[in-house]
């Protein structure tokens, strides 16, 4: 299930749909505002999502970390709205038999999404500038 | 033809607006991309955008037709 969410994300909730008994591991992934960027600190993100295309697009990139490895359940939630540090922004969680298919699936899935999901960040600055950010964290100039 | 065009980020903010019906005579959407861009006085180049038609990702040479939903998406920032 991919999901976004524009109330906070209880990474506890979520790892616990993945219990399941045939699991003997669950690798999950925590993507947390960070207070700053690019050498300038920074007070709050928004991120914006075209919803139903990145709801299909997240949906796709899930289908396909099932294919390529062996995993058995798979989660991931990303935030939309405002964030304050220290907030959790995206979280992949992926159980599976053996823990080489989850970090593997784990670090697909979140590398897929930065890559490929419409949702965009934007940083506001401790200095009162705020802007729109590239995937490479670099400002759209 | 009628369009309906979304905005998203960067565009959004530099547009004013998250979506407006356009009236255009072309069926391309590069051409429309660049009515939109004249219009609102956008900087950014349709070669740094994706595009999608109606709630999928498209190929810019995908002719448009009457009453589709169209959306230029800035490069993604997720994550």
């Amino acid at each position: 299930m991919f999901a976004l969410s524009d109330s906070r994300i209880d990474a506890d909730v979520l790892a616990c749909d993945l219990a399941n008994d045939g699991a003997g591991a669950c690798i999950t992934f925590e993507g947390r505002v960070r207070n700053n960027n690019a050498g300038r600190a920074v007070r709050q993100l928004d991120y914006q999502a075209y919803g139903a295309l990145a709801a299909k697009e997240g949906e796709r990139i899930l289908d396909e970390a099932k294919q390529k490895f062996a995993i058995l359940d798979v989660h991931c939630v990303h935030r939309v709205g405002s964030l304050a540090i220290g907030d959790l922004a995206v979280w992949v969680g992926v159980s599976s038999a053996h823990r080489d298919a989850a970090f593997a699936a784990c670090r697909f899935i979140i590398d897929e999404v930065k890559l490929r999901v419409p949702i965009w960040k934007n940083e506001h600055y401790a200095d009162g500038e705020s802007g729109w950010l590239h995937p490479d964290n670099t400002p759209v100039g | 033809m009628n369009y309906r065009v979304l905005y998203f980020a960067s565009l959004r903010d530099a547009s004013g607006r998250d979506a407006e019906n356009v009236t255009s005579d072309t069926h391309d959407a590069r051409q429309l991309y660049r009515e939109c861009k004249q219009r609102h006085g956008l900087t950014m180049d349709a070669d740094r955008l994706r595009m999608a038609l109606n709630g999928e990702f498209a190929d810019w040479d995908r002719p448009l037709q009457n009453g589709d939903e169209i959306a230029f998406l800035p490069p993604v920032s997720g994550g």
